[in-house]
């Protein structure tokens, strides 16, 4: 009944998007409001619609109704509550339901936001908007239904279907498979959301880019309008970036934040040129240059959004094969093939009208580094997405050797791994490069600066980062790594830090106003250049952490009996016991006790453990973790003796400054907050509107 | 101007390729002689990638299946084996796929020139784009930079006015 009342509503859905779609484009073309009005309600009732699919969904998920397959493959008796409900993103058919949920929520919030504002962009706006919810929608239909039940067939085989097959009888297990474990953490009830709410924001900026290419309003008011959107999307992605990494430092057990894995690298790829389109739009907004460019950044964002869930969704990165014999990689593969040709071909059609107004002059100037800027973070995506493609393609063309003998040497079709090595090499110089240009591009002024004026503005907080390298010294650091990162991570706060006091001084001395009334009202006054600034601190508290575990990281392992001590530089544990049991949601737990001591000071106790999953046959390795501002102490149970005394093996990491990742995290957000937080100035009253309109008139500009 | 530009993209060459010479993880310390150590076995481990498992690096796999292949590198460490050897042992017997980067034959080659050539050719575009423009007379540039909107200077002043404005309307 709940089922069928969920399938219900999806087919409801997809038909109302269908409609919209045509409806709007009738009344783009034939220029009738009421069309567009009608397109408007459909899309408005996209989100109620998938409201009733994703509660029903919960509802089977948290009443245990094994007989839906997804249900069965996602829960299981075991499971709290509140994995049950977010067990809705735990699985393919799942996770593809809440995408769609999610993107009708953001595409609805459009339309009922300052409708009547720019009424040439909707109906394309609902168009581009209701084509993507309904390519998930059909994949939701026709391929991945998570409303398909077991049933028995007359032969005793097992089948999936919606309705029943004939002769057939409903199969109702009594227990679900259970929830992968590694997703049973804290953190996965909101690193998903996060990075879904980034991904489908996107469609926005992408469908008002769209809108602008089919009307051939092609000045910068699409990038106005949806500055706040793609803001809000490359927050809840980097959100999405920063939990995903702290997932993996407290479950994955192994050290770290980030490993390279595809899955990782298909999230980061959007937020690489989404990043780039946010600097680059800067330039169009204040100079009227890169028209061409922006359109194909966020294209090119857009349809990695929609390749991302194609990676991680077809099976593809498994094996090539599983992308060949899975329904859903060929449609993934036909929607991007499809989007980024029409988009492309728009942006050709429109190519002329989309002209710079202004001419870049001066090789230093802000607009210039900016290009520079681009061109980093898209070199960094072409090492990331060359990465992920490269094994793929190396398996594929394994046809060609078979079908060329001569060429099997070439093509031999051995699947490869592209692991962190190649990434580290590769990227670590991009990276050093863009902290650089972090560095110098906030004291460059728009349209004109020069060595001359860059140097003069640069002297001061420049003189002030020769103290990095003189205190590394001081601390006897000699890693070339540490010194070239750390003086220009120096380089980048005391630039930012030499802003924002140059700028609240001279507030104070214009309004007579206290350093941090002054700080503050700047801010509040132009929130997008602070926020920004905020964000550049927020990356340099993060690269403290990232440099802290790629240089400074250590790590040891031992088999230790009851009370012997494993020392790693002052740090040393003493393992005291270990106790296994079973919980009451289906684990059989491993727990060590060990003591820890810093410079033979007793400091803390740590209980490292081992869960395995019975239904899964999966275990899962929680570290034990003193936390500290200076650095992490981190123990990992490796194995362990029936009999606790004969001994057990633990793997300790000593992480340097790893929590100012986390910290970096946060300051990184509240700067993308400040950005994105609504100015007075836009929200204008229309009385004050009048006013100013009057104003402008009167000083005669 | 030109040499100060130079120097400019100069400095950031140099500094990119300095640092795609440095090592990027300093290893953790182990002992010598005697008894293969775990340490040691993770040196060779780390290098190696879980041929069951997809991306995740030997010696931090928690499977029964990693925890005996990380025995078998004891055993050969034990041996006398070195960890080119004992790599090359684990490529032997299940592929390319369990070294960490793809080793540098055949089509893998593309690897490693592909995103450099492509970096290159952005850089390229970048040089002609910037030196095309440099080649507009000043006149015209100063066209170019006075449209569509005010130079910063004049776009100060005029925010200037239009507070003042706006403050005598207040009042």
């Amino acid at each position: 009944m709940v089922a069928n009342l969920g399938y219900g509503a999806l087919i409801l859905t997809f038909l109302v998007s269908l409609y919209g779609i045509c409806s709007a484009i009738y009344g783009g073309l034939k220029n009738q409001p009421r069309f567009v009005d009608s397109a408007r309600n459909a899309m408005l009732l996209t989100w109620p619609l998938l409201t009733v699919t994703a509660l029903s969904i919960i509802f089977l998920l948290v009443y245990g109704h094994y007989e839906i397959k997804y249900v069965a493959e996602v829960t299981s008796n075991s499971m709290p509550l509140y994995l049950r409900v977010t067990a809705l993103w735990g699985g393919q058919a799942g996770s593809l339901i809440f995408w769609s949920w999610l993107m009708a929520g953001f595409a609805s919030a459009v339309t009922l936001r300052k409708w009547d504002r720019d009424r040439e962009f909707l109906p394309w706006v609902i168009v581009v908007s209701l084509v993507t919810l309904m390519f998930f929608l059909s994949l939701s239909i026709f391929v991945e239904n998570p409303f398909e039940r077991w049933w028995q067939t007359p032969t005793g085989d097992v089948v999936s279907a919606m309705f029943q097959p004939a002769n057939s009888t409903p199969l109702v297990q009594a227990d679900g498979r259970g929830l992968n474990p590694l997703l049973r953490h804290p953190g996965m009830i909101i690193h998903p959301p996060m990075l879904y709410l980034g991904f489908v924001a996107f469609v926005i900026p992408y469908a008002f880019a769209i809108a602008a290419l089919i009307t051939g309003r092609t000045d910068d008011r699409w990038i106005r309008v949806t500055r706040r959107w793609t803001l809000w999307a490359w927050l809840f992605l980097s959100l999405g970036l920063v939990l995903g990494g702290r997932w993996a430092y407290d479950v994955l057990g192994w050290g770290g934040y980030w490993g390279w894995d595809p899955v990782e690298i298909s999230a980061a790829m959007p937020w690489l040129t989404g990043t780039a389109f946010l600097h680059s739009v800067m330039i169009q907004e204040k100079r009227g240059m890169l028209k061409h460019w922006n359109m194909m950044l966020i294209v090119l964002t857009y349809d990695l959004v929609i390749f991302g869930t194609f990676l991680t969704r077809s099976g593809v990165l498994s094996s090539v094969h599983a992308f060949a014999q899975s329904a859903i990689g060929p449609l993934f593969f036909g929607f991007i093939a499809l989007t980024f040709g029409v988009s492309m071909g728009l942006l050709i059609h429109r190519w002329n009208s989309l002209k710079s107004e202004a001419q870049m002059t001066n090789l230093l100037s802000r607009e210039a580094l900016f290009l520079v800027n681009n061109l980093l973070f898209l070199s960094v995506f072409v090492v990331c997405f060359w990465g992920v493609v490269f094994p793929i393609l190396s398996e594929a063309t394994g046809l060609i050797g078979q079908a060329i003998p001569s060429l099997a040497v070439i093509f031999s079709g051995q699947k490869v791994t592209v692991g962190p090595p190649y990434y580290e090499r590769a990227n670590g110089p991009l990276f050093a490069a863009m902290m650089f240009l972090m560095g110098i591009a906030p004291l460059s002024a728009w349209g004109h600066s020069t060595s001359k004026t860059l140097g003069r503005a640069i002297w001061k907080p420049a003189l002030v980062t020769l103290v990095v390298p003189v205190l590394l010294i001081v601390l006897g650091i000699r890693q070339v790594a540490a010194w070239i990162g750390l003086t220009l991570a120096g380089l980048v706060f005391f630039v930012t830090a030499y802003e924002f006091w140059r700028s609240a001084l001279a507030r104070h001395r214009a309004h007579n106003e206290n350093l941090f009334a002054a700080l503050w009202k700047l801010a509040g006054r132009n929130r997008r250049r602070y926020g920004g600034y905020t964000i550049h601190i927020g990356v340099i508290l993060m690269s403290l952490g990232i440099m802290g575990i790629e240089i400074f990281q250590t790590e040891t392992q031992a088999t230790l009996a009851a009370g012997e001590r494993l020392q790693l530089d002052q740090y040393a544990i003493q393992y005291e016991s270990l106790v296994e049991f079973p919980t009451a949601d289906g684990r059989e737990v491993a727990r060590a006790t060990v003591s820890v001591y810093k410079d033979g000071q007793f400091v803390t106790q740590l209980y490292p453990r081992r869960d395995f999953y019975l239904e899964s046959q999966q275990p899962m390795t929680i570290p034990g973790v003193r936390s500290t501002l200076a650095d992490d102490f981190y123990v990992l149970l490796v194995d362990w003796q029936p009999i606790s005394t004969q001994g057990a093996t633990f793997k300790v990491y000593h992480n340097p400054l790893v929590n100012w990742l986390w910290i970096g995290g946060l300051v990184f957000i509240l700067g993308t907050l400040i950005a994105a937080w609504p100015d007075r100035e836009m929200e204008m009253q229309p009385q004050r509107v009048a006013r100013v309109a009057k104003a402008v008139e009167q000083v005669g500009l | 101007m030109k040499n100060r530009t130079s120097f400019f993209l100069f400095t950031f060459a140099v500094l990119m390729l300095c640092l795609s010479a440095l090592p990027s993880i300093a290893l953790a310390q182990s002992s010598s002689g005697g008894e293969v150590t775990d340490d040691e076995v993770n040196t060779v481990a780390k290098d190696l990638y879980c041929p069951v498992c997809e991306n995740i690096p030997l010696d931090v796999c928690p499977t029964k299946a990693c925890a005996d292949w990380r025995d078998e590198i004891r055993l050969k460490l034990n041996e006398g084996w070195t960890k080119d050897q004992i790599k090359q042992y684990f490529v032997d017997r299940f592929g390319d796929r369990v070294l960490g980067a793809p080793p540098a034959r055949g089509i893998n080659w593309l690897v490693y020139i592909l995103p450099p050539v492509l970096i290159l050719v952005g850089v390229y575009v970048l040089y002609r784009a910037f030196q095309s423009w440099r080649q507009i007379p000043p006149l015209q540039a100063e066209e170019f930079t006075a449209s569509p909107t005010q130079a910063p200077q004049s776009q100060d002043e005029y925010m200037k006015k239009l507070e003042e404005q706006l403050k005598a309307s207040d009042r």
